[in-house]
């Protein structure tokens, strides 16, 4: 085929479930490619000699070559390429913002002169792991052969899950402390069901103990074990343990009932199910006017889960303007699709109560743009005299976490910046205490699930060299 | 034996149940003040526990449930052998143990759980510990004998006079107050009201005064923030800067309102466990 023709073929759409259905369920909202729509898809590929793709992917997955077997139907040979580089190609084919690495530098993108029309890497890497998860028989890498090494993660998020994959591979005997009842962190605490179906976490982390790894749950490592009585056991460590306590604006009304960080909203949503409750055990307020304070993923995954819970009006209060919001497109769109009110320039001064302590409304202010900021966007400027009142009964602070602090405030000799991140070399992952190695949000502050794998990926090719090197004594 | 296995079970007051469970490393590991947080099973909520007692030896802790709602419930319902779903821990802040001189250690109810282990440390390291126990009436006493044990002085509380002296806790400690002891500390565990007025209280005399805080969680670990409360004006983590935190600077009014958040769920979910529970057994 010539590269005129592929470019002639229009990029082909992802079916989704209608917006007034899914405000309805929890079910995903993006139904993935039949076979003949991936295989269409593929043949717009390029195949470009200079691959732009690849060096927009923080794992390095070799994207032409996968493409390429979905082209002519080798859907095995598809998704073994990517398993080559990607141990969650299931998870990555839908939270990656593609549209800011693979398919940003992609040439089909360029020439048609709009990212939208990139060829869809995210929706065909999806559309690979689910072949195979549907097909009954998951293909398992090979396994080299033993080495005598033994390496503890701490956090079962997509970090450490990328690191356990990676070292297991490699022979060493990996063992995962998780301290939720459940692994996958953020993907099973935090992305709602209708973004990313436990089940493909599930399934994720059980072909991981196919492998070998050991997952151990309720472990919290500081408070059950040390980093140094890890080491008695272990001879190399990845600290992987993610966010930690959330930001809160330090406004009036913070603890009201009814306002909820981000974090708390969705645990109890997503972990905790408490979208069955009573059924579940734990519960969540049921109120018909929510608040979502935030830009990002987490306040488009939380004014979602709102209106799933029954909410006959979700609102986004977003200081800045839509351009500014850090949130992926997808996800911007399908809040709006399915009636999320957004309220742009607007920033909340404080929080309304009534006698009992219950929220009823937030006070806000309008602003303006400004000057750019350190972050390169333009920094919002109240608007004196532009107060009003919004009435709301339940507000979500999504504005982001501090790294989970559990771990450095036991080990004193665990480096970390003002933050509290712990400080890595940017070559290794390594930290300040040699053998114990560290990525994730725990390292980058509040980043994506990719980002944190590439950093897993970074540090498992560290702890092999570390530990293949290391003086037995 | 298995894991989060119960070895034992004893009804100690009425809608009060002692556990003895199997959990060698968290028996080895707690230090007073610590909890843990437990689920009943798979569809449970997480809900944290202080932790009364611990055996290493023997690898079991112990816990003390009031049964309020329906995870209680369903705990004191749960028999020698079963397994609890999930149990992790040692959570939050130990302790601070110090020989400071004359400690008073104040515990209301089943408060009188978490405060046992702690006393125990504050007697071990050197302090003249006074204790003053309260209920409403005789038979909700808990681990009195226990608190005999690890204390030089005791004194009994009822709201009705039925054991002890008749009033509240606070009335013994002002007692204590007006006979001119020198107190250096005061220890005081139990309902959020009981706190709130023995800090009002301590505050006249600014003797200082640790309370241990029982908010609502469900990770326990720094993550979700459900537990926030605000200490002097600023916003702390039960689960991680707690649970006892000096109770001059609590905002209890914030607190006793946060408590309530969930309440009419409460109600919901423990109704129909009852009538669950009440089908199985007349089937």
């Amino acid at each position: 085929m010539k590269t005129k023709e592929r470019l002639q073929i229009p990029p082909v759409g992802m079916q989704q479930q209608a917006a007034s259905e899914r405000i309805h369920n929890q079910n995903e909202v993006p139904l993935g490619f039949t076979p003949e729509e991936a295989r269409l898809e593929a043949l717009r590929c390029l195949q470009c000699k200079n691959v732009p793709c690849i060096a927009g992917c923080p794992v390095g997955i070799d994207i032409p070559s996968f493409i390429g077997f979905i082209a002519e139907g080798n859907f095995q040979g598809a998704i073994l390429k990517i398993k080559e580089k990607n141990v969650l190609p299931a998870v990555c084919g839908r939270v990656c913002p593609q549209e800011e690495q693979c398919q940003l530098p992609c040439t089909v993108g360029k020439i048609l002169k709009t990212t939208e029309k990139s060829v869809s890497i995210g929706t065909l890497e999806r559309f690979a792991a689910d072949w195979e998860r549907n097909s009954g028989s998951v293909s398992k890498p090979k396994i080299a052969s033993k080495t005598g090494k033994r390496v503890a993660i701490v956090g079962g998020g997509p970090a450490g899950l990328t690191v356990a994959g990676d070292l297991i591979k490699l022979g060493h005997e990996v063992t995962v402390f998780e301290a939720l009842h459940k692994a996958g962190g953020v993907l099973v605490y935090g992305i709602p069901e209708f973004r990313l179906p436990k089940k493909i976490v599930k399934n994720e982390v059980e072909n991981l103990q196919s492998l070998g790894v050991e997952f151990k749950y309720n472990y919290v490592i500081g408070k059950i074990e040390s980093i140094d009585e890890l080491f008695q056991e272990y001879d190399s460590i990845f600290i992987g343990t993610g966010a930690g306590l959330p930001r809160f604006m330090g406004i009036e009304g913070e603890n009201l009932l009814g306002v909820y960080s981000a974090n708390e909203y969705l645990t109890r949503a997503n972990l905790m199910r408490a979208f069955d409750f009573p059924n579940a055990d734990t519960p969540i307020l049921n109120v018909s006017r929510v608040a979502t304070i935030g830009g990002g993923n987490v306040a488009m995954d939380s004014a979602r889960t709102a209106l799933r819970l029954g909410a006959e009006h979700s609102l986004i209060i977003y200081r800045r303007s839509e351009v500014e919001m850090p949130a992926r497109n997808e996800e911007i769109e399908h809040a709006k699709d399915e009636g999320v009110e957004f309220h742009l320039l607007v920033n909340p001064i404080r929080i309304i109560g009534n006698e009992e302590g219950w929220v009823t409304g937030m006070e806000v202010i309008k602003m303006e743009l400004g000057e750019p900021d350190a972050s390169g966007r333009r920094r919002p400027v109240p608007i004196p005299g532009s107060e009003f009142i919004v009435d709301v009964d339940a507000v979500i602070v999504a504005i982001g976490n501090s790294p989970n602090p559990l771990v450095a405030k036991v080990t004193p000799e665990l480096k970390v910046n003002r933050w509290g991140g712990i400080i890595v070399d940017e070559e290794t992952g390594e930290t300040s205490i040699k053998g114990v190695y560290a990525g994730g949000d725990i390292v980058l502050g509040a980043a994506t699930v990719i980002l944190a794998m590439g950093e897993g990926r970074r540090a498992a090719k560290a702890m092999h060299e570390y530990m293949m090197n290391e003086k037995t004594d | 034996m298995n894991n989060y296995e119960i070895l034992s079970k004893a009804n100690i007051a009425p809608q009060v149940t002692r556990f003895e469970i199997y959990v060698p490393k968290i028996a080895r590991k707690r230090q007073a003040g610590q909890f843990v947080i437990i689920r009943t099973w798979e569809g449970g909520e997480r809900i944290p526990l202080t932790i009364a007692d611990a055996n290493p030896e023997k690898g079991t802790i112990t816990l003390i449930s009031q049964s309020v709602g329906k995870t209680t419930f369903e705990l004191a319902n749960m028999q020698v052998g079963q397994c609890l779903k999930d149990i992790a821990g040692p959570l939050g802040t130990p302790t601070h143990i110090e020989k400071l001189g004359t400690v008073v250690c104040i515990g209301g109810g089943v408060g009188t759980a978490p405060l046992y282990p702690i006393t125990e440390a504050m007697k071990k390291a050197g302090n003249h510990i006074i204790t003053i126990l309260g209920a409403r009436s005789k038979d909700l006493f808990i681990l009195e004998k226990e608190m005999r044990n690890v204390s030089d002085e005791m004194i009994i509380a009822t709201d009705d006079g039925s054991y002890g002296e008749k009033g509240f806790v606070t009335t013994a400690l002002q007692k204590l107050i007006d006979d001119g002891r020198q107190i250096d500390q005061v220890i005081a565990i139990g309902p959020t009201i009981m706190m709130k007025m023995i800090s009002l209280l301590t505050r006249d005399y600014n003797i200082p005064t640790v309370v241990s805080l029982n908010t609502i969680m469900i990770d326990g670990t720094g993550m979700c923030g459900g537990c926030r409360i605000s200490i002097n004006g600023a916003i702390k983590f039960v689960c991680v800067d707690g649970p006892e935190f000096d109770g001059h600077q609590v905002n209890w009014d914030e607190m006793l309102k946060r408590m309530g958040t969930y309440k009419k769920h409460e109600c919901v979910a423990l109704n129909q466990y009852k009538k669950h529970r009440y089908e199985v057994e007349v089937a």
